[in-house]
């Protein structure tokens, strides 16, 4: 049995604007010790599916419409706030995008490092401050002895996440939710970053789900990649084929807008357009107006995502008609 | 330049130092924050303990001396019923600080969890919260001291409970939209994705935070506290004769300002002191418990 299945997820806000359709009939599976990736642009919901998941959206204005998501045997959308407070931090770390803001300024890194073990019941006392201290060396704190009775703002950025890092997974959670863990951290730093939560990940074989706007970083590191417009799911594939060959215009376009895989000098290719408005709902597919390749069929629509021969997923209407098809936009990738 | 690292360095605090211990390192780097905290122990210490020791006593009487000026034996002079006025501003000293401490003490209590509760839950829990504060404001303060008083009978602690009830109003607003602007930031999303209980969350993440102005709203709620009292003790619902405090003290200087200035120019200036001081220890307390202030 997978670990986490989600079926159907749709998680909307109500905004005295109208209604914004954030997450919009979302599935997806992960098996024990799996990663997967989603990536998609601003807005397109790869934030709100897995905060949705914690029952972490601020309700109201938040509100998730239907849908299941069974988590070893549990209901996560249908959970108690007890159950899922049981959950949150024990069975699913989390880290956030931004570890400037993330750690409470006026605890020590310490402080903040026993409180899952102690509000978990995992440990206490001396034995908490051994697994704390035991936590920070394995992130690759240095001198850690010393700097655990830090405070954050005596971190720089790239330590903070590491300190996130080891709060996240010192309960030894079974899933690993890592919501744009390197946006906002200097690019040498991201590297190291991706590496850490890679190794820890594999050697513990937690589940992991990476949540980015960067193909090339999830490519690097998951074993699938779910990709995201305006709160649907347009492709899921396993990495490699993912780059091998895209099969949704929108992937394809994704690639091609990466740039390093331009030349130097030339123009960068950029999707036309502008991301359908979230209060409306379409008929059809999202990225239709964006498409070169949408013909009439695309705008009305209905779509599905449908298993593809290849083993991947596509909500491509022409794809599943087998009148599209992409060559290797060539891995070309960081390393 | 080098000056100026020299002046971060000062303000970086020890690796390894609790929270306190950082405050007060840099507390004392601040000269107008400690030269108000001495002057605040002075004061306090000599109201607690100048009555005990200085040979006269607020309540005797000398009615053939009267109103007189600063002498040898009585160096604050005396008022119009020839009592030393040194003793009576030491004795109102203890009354004045008592009722801002104390009153202030209520005050930030009910305030803190009231306005940290409402803004944490939001929605019809503020709203419902906030009206409340809202209603109470409207309350003129005279009244409800006086409804207080006529139907518990004058009462030296209900002082405080009247004044502390008042001000945890102002109190609750400004911690509010502190937790406002905190709740939205990650680290208190990070700790309900931890698995903390609201309750926890309160109590050890968001309340911490908002310190910081509440220690300088602090420091301004014990002068007005202490004007309040002042106020109440002049319209005759507050601290009675031959007790005295500050405030007393003042309103019966002000009363012979022409015949006798001493009686008003001891006390008012005492009362200054102590606002003063109040004051530079608030400004260097928030500037002290700001952990973040180091961090450029």
């Amino acid at each position: 049995m997978a670990l986490l299945e989600v079926e159907g997820l749709r998680t909307a806000f109500h905004t005295r604007h109208g209604v914004v359709r954030a997450v919009n009939d979302v599935s997806f599976r992960l098996e024990r010790g799996e990663t997967l990736g989603i990536v998609g642009e601003s807005g397109s919901g790869k934030s709100v599916a897995c905060l949705s998941l914690l029952g972490l959206i601020p309700r109201p204005p938040g509100r998730i419409e239907s849908g299941s998501a069974q988590f070893d045997g549990t209901d996560l959308l249908y959970s108690a706030e007890s159950t899922l407070r049981g959950i949150r931090g024990r069975r699913i770390g989390m880290i956030f995008q931004d570890p400037m803001t993330s750690l409470n300024p006026y605890l020590t890194v310490e402080q903040q490092l026993v409180e899952p073990l102690l509000i978990h019941g995992l440990a206490e006392g001396a034995e908490a401050h051994r697994l704390a201290l035991a936590a920070l060396k394995e992130v690759g704190v240095p001198d850690a002895e010393r700097r655990i009775r830090d405070y954050p703002h005596q971190f720089s950025g790239g330590m903070r996440q590491r300190v996130m890092i080891a709060m996240a997974l010192i309960a030894k959670p079974d899933l690993l939710i890592a919501d744009e863990p390197t946006t906002a951290l200097d690019v040498t730093v991201q590297a190291q970053i991706l590496d850490l939560i890679e190794r820890e990940q594999r050697q513990r074989g937690v589940a992991a789900i990476l949540i980015s706007h960067d193909l090339g970083v999830v490519a690097d590191v998951c074993d699938r990649v779910m990709v995201m417009y305006a709160g649907i799911v347009v492709e899921t594939a396993p990495s490699e084929a993912l780059f091998r060959a895209p099969q949704h215009p929108y992937t394809r376009a994704l690639q091609l807008s990466r740039p390093a895989r331009q030349a130097k000098g030339t123009e960068l290719y950029a999707i036309p357009g502008l991301p359908p408005d979230p209060m409306q709902v379409l008929a059809g597919c999202p990225f239709a107006p964006r498409c070169e390749f949408a013909i009439d069929d695309c705008v009305r629509g209905p779509i599905h995502l449908e298993p593809l021969p290849g083993g991947g997923e596509s909500a491509c209407l022409r794809i599943q008609r087998g009148e599209l098809e992409f060559e290797g936009v060539a891995r070309a990738l960081s390393q | 330049m080098a000056q100026s690292e020299a002046a971060l360095a000062a303000f970086a605090p020890e690796p390894g130092r609790s929270l306190w211990q950082d405050a007060w390192a840099r507390m004392r780097k601040n000269r107008m924050a400690v030269f108000g905290a001495i002057a605040l122990a002075i004061i306090a210490a000599a109201s607690v303990f100048g009555p005990l020791v200085w040979s006269h006593a607020y309540e005797a009487q000398d009615l053939v001396l009267g109103a007189s000026p600063p002498s040898a034996t009585h160096p604050l002079g005396t008022d119009k019923l020839g009592r030393d006025q040194l003793a009576r501003i030491l004795s109102g000293g203890r009354v004045s600080l008592l009722v801002g401490i104390a009153a202030t003490a209520v005050s930030l209590t009910i305030g803190l969890l009231w306005g940290s509760i409402a803004a944490y839950f939001g929605g019809r829990v503020d709203a419902v919260m906030m009206r409340i504060v809202d209603i109470l404001y409207a309350l003129p303060f005279t009244i409800f001291v006086i409804l207080l008083m006529t139907v518990f009978g004058r009462n030296f602690v209900l002082l405080f409970v009247a004044i502390g009830a008042v001000e945890w109003l102002t109190m609750a607003r400004i911690v509010r939209g502190q937790v406002l602007a905190l709740k939205r930031q990650e680290f208190i999303e990070a700790a309900v994705a931890l698995g903390l209980r609201r309750r926890r969350i309160i109590l050890r993440h968001l309340i911490p935070n908002v310190l910081g102005p509440v220690a300088v709203y602090t420091t301004l709620t014990i002068p007005a506290v202490m004007l309040l009292e002042a106020f109440l003790s002049f319209l005759g619902l507050g601290v009675q004769p031959p007790m005295s405090s500050w405030g007393l003290l003042i309103k019966e200087g002000a009363e012979m300002m022409e015949e006798a200035p001493w009686l008003l120019l001891y006390p008012a200036a005492l009362f200054t002191l102590t606002l003063f001081s109040l004051n530079f220890v608030g400004d260097g307390l928030r500037d002290a418990l700001d952990v973040r202030a180091s961090r450029d």
